[in-house]
């Protein structure tokens, strides 16, 4: 474990109470959060030591990652350093990640509250000014982005895999880590919650369903090391393993979340949603489970190996 | 939640014995068809199980004096790991190999160590485990079988049935009420080794709806076993028991039942050049990269028997998701198949997609109903 992560933590838990978090999703400033996120320092955690960061392994930064999930943070933190780690010089402020085509509209997560967007146009990457329109989903941070040429200039060729898989790590980490507060806070509502004069958590028929989200919780923060246990940017495999298992769990995670919570989940002023809501929106973003296993199921097909010999070279 | 549950690698100097054990799998497995390597861990071969004791590849946890060759549980994940992908004919030996040898290691007396670990390691004797009874499944504590005390040991009657292996067996380690009644559940519970060739035990093969007899009654009449049958406490027998299914469920057969049958499949789709159907090419990306994450839970839990822990909940954890796939390969297999009509599928394809299919229900019994194992998570997360 990082030692970094305790204190990484704590921070967080100052920084971005959920009352943080509501007021930016709701179109407040975000600077106060900002600056003292880059007053950290932990925005260069992927720089390299001749550059001045602190050039953590990607394993470490993953569990940062995993981190910001479980605290619902309210910008792109992993984004930026996933930018600051690619761009030999890098502006001030939160950065966005990109994936798109010349006059596709994408929906780009944090878009509403990034300075700046990476841009990844058919393996080039380009840094441009955030200038989006809101989703209309309510207390979404993303923003809709539409690029009609390309960029006239370009700040580099895009890591081996595209930007995208780089995306999809810091993706699957995200929810895992909002994997991991929604498990807990669901078994801890169901020890409260007395119906039929016993805590809710004393029905078999709860228990199997969150036993089920424990295993994909577990299967979520594996799935996430995984994308993050390897080289810098990741492999297909790694990212493929990392993005689909933890989007497919995400949907099914956050269904019996709100199931157990019954009512009060699906209220705003219940912490639960900040968490599912994530979720759902960290799968759709840069490829979902089906995007990830066709890709991974081609690269399997074209290759002779067994599948246990298959997951153990390519995944180490 | 689960925090200890977290990627851990397999150390070196046991990945290095990885070509070893692989080399005689190869040789084991390129004799049979698929349809049967798919049996893998119901595949009865007692000559293939002598040769890896020979190789020193069984008993690998044990101490030397013992016959051991005093390796970690990551050693074994990798024995086993390459037994099971290839489906290696490995029955014989597994459950003595598995979890008889380190209980009788932890809880059994000096000489009871001697007698039995030594020629379990060879590959010389093998053992099934005495669980379930006529009313004794999931509740297992309500076992009625009963050994009593005698001037000379015990005196065994009663009844065990689908004990795995049995008929092949030299040795039952049985759980059995040593006093009280079915009502004192935990209570009155001791563990015995019971030898099966005594007088009084009869074993009656039972055939599954595979056609294969793997598993059987086992019936005890008045059978006599001297005062060093008992292993461990008497009474003690569901403490036992408990840290015995620890071993039975971390292990990595609990994920790759089906593994043969994958491989057997992803070799049709490249034999017929089936590449770019997306529906098949998403259900190829979904197995690769749900193997590779059990894969790594099931490492992440032998970290934990490495540890010297008894990862009760967290191997009831890999367990569960685990069978679901096995499970759910087969389903998803056959119909990937006839979603094709017009393609040929061989003859040992059909059979073992077929086989596994039909076995698939008792990959989440065995060693632990999927209901009792999210009860026990359910328990590990506060719940009950």
């Amino acid at each position: 474990m990082s030692e970094f992560l305790e204190p990484f933590e704590r921070m967080l838990e100052s920084l971005a109470p959920p009352a943080a978090v509501r007021a930016i999703e709701a179109g407040g400033n975000a600077d106060a959060l900002w600056d003292g996120l880059a007053e950290s320092g932990f925005l260069d955690a992927l720089v390299p030591e001749e550059r001045g960061g602190a050039g953590l392994p990607l394993a470490e930064v993953g569990a940062l990652w995993q981190a910001l999930g479980r605290h619902a943070v309210p910008v792109p933190v992993g984004e930026t350093m996933l930018a600051r780690a690619l761009l030999a010089d890098a502006p001030d402020g939160p950065i966005a990640l990109a994936t798109a085509k010349p006059g596709v509209g994408i929906v780009v997560p944090f878009g509403r509250v990034a300075r700046h967007v990476l841009l990844d146009i058919d393996g080039t990457l380009h840094l441009v000014e955030a200038a989006g329109e809101p989703t209309g989903v309510p207390g979404s941070l993303a923003a809709r982005m539409r690029w009609d040429a390309v960029p006239a200039a370009s700040v580099g060729a895009a890591p081996a895999g595209g930007l995208r898989a780089l995306a999809a790590i810091l993706r699957a980490a995200l929810i895992a880590g909002a994997a991991d507060r929604l498990t807990t806070m669901t078994a801890a509502y169901a020890g409260e919650r007395v119906q039929f004069g016993k805590p809710i958590g004393k029905q078999q028929a709860l228990q199997q369903q969150m036993a089920v989200m424990a295993e994909d919780m577990v299967a979520c923060r594996i799935a996430a090391q995984l994308g993050c246990a390897g080289a810098f940017p990741p492999s297909l495999a790694a990212a493929a393993t990392a993005k689909s298992v933890t989007s497919a769990a995400a949907a099914r995670i956050a269904a019996t979340a709100h199931a157990v919570h019954g009512a009060i989940g699906i209220s705003e002023e219940y912490d639960l949603q900040l968490f599912t809501r994530r979720l759902h929106e960290g799968r759709l973003a840069d490829g979902s489970e089906s995007y990830w296993n066709r890709l991974l199921g081609a690269a399997r097909l074209g290759d002779a190996r067994g599948s246990v010999d298959y997951v153990r070279e390519v995944l180490s | 939640m689960f925090d200890t549950l977290s990627l851990a690698s397999l150390p070196d100097a046991d990945e290095a014995i990885r070509p070893a054990i692989r080399a005689l799998a190869a040789e084991a497995a390129s004799v049979a068809g698929a349809d049967r390597r798919v049996r893998s861990w119901q595949g009865y071969d007692p000559a293939f199980s002598r040769r890896l004791g020979e190789a020193g590849f069984l008993g690998l946890t044990l101490p030397k004096r013992y016959g051991g060759h005093e390796r970690g549980p990551f050693a074994r994940f990798v024995v086993v790991e390459e037994l099971l992908g290839v489906g290696a004919p490995v029955a014989a030996h597994w459950i003595a190999d598995r979890q008889s040898a380190p209980l009788i290691l932890n809880f059994g007396s000096e000489a009871q160590r001697e007698s039995y670990l030594p020629r379990i390691a060879k590959g010389e004797i093998f053992f099934c485990i005495g669980m379930s009874e006529p009313g004794s499944g999931s509740d297992l504590a309500s076992v009625r079988t009963r050994a009593e005390r005698t001037e000379t040991g015990w005196r065994v009657n009663g009844q065990k049935i689908w004990t795995s292996g049995a008929p092949h067996c030299d040795y039952m380690i049985a759980l059995l009420r040593t006093s009280g009644s079915p009502e004192d559940r935990h209570a009155g519970l001791s563990q015995l080794i019971v030898d099966l060739k005594a007088p009084g035990v009869t074993i009656r093969p039972i055939r599954d709806l595979a056609g294969d007899e793997h598993f059987a009654e086992v019936f005890f009449e008045d059978v006599d076993l001297p005062a060093d049958a008992l292993i461990g406490e008497e009474g003690e027998g569901w403490k036992q028991v408990t840290a015995e299914l620890a071993f039975e469920r971390s292990g990595p057969e609990r994920i790759y039942s089906s593994v043969v049958l994958l491989d057997t499949w992803i070799a049709h789709l490249q034999r017929t050049g089936r590449r770019d159907d997306p529906a098949t090419l998403a259900l190829v990306g979904d197995f690769t990269a749900r193997l590779g994450v059990l894969r790594a839970m099931s490492i992440a839990c032998t970290a934990r028997l490495a540890a010297g822990e008894s990862p009760v909940t967290e191997a009831s954890l890999v367990k569960d998701l685990g069978t679901a796939f096995e499970q759910q390969l087969p389903a998803a297999i056959g119909d990937d198949l006839a979603a094709h009509p017009d393609e040929p599928v061989n003859a040992e394809l059909y059979r073992a997609l077929l086989y596994v299919t039909h076995v698939a229900p008792s990959f989440s019994l065995r060693g632990g109903t999927r209901e009792i194992l999210r009860g026990i998570i359910a328990r590990g997360m506060g719940l009950r």
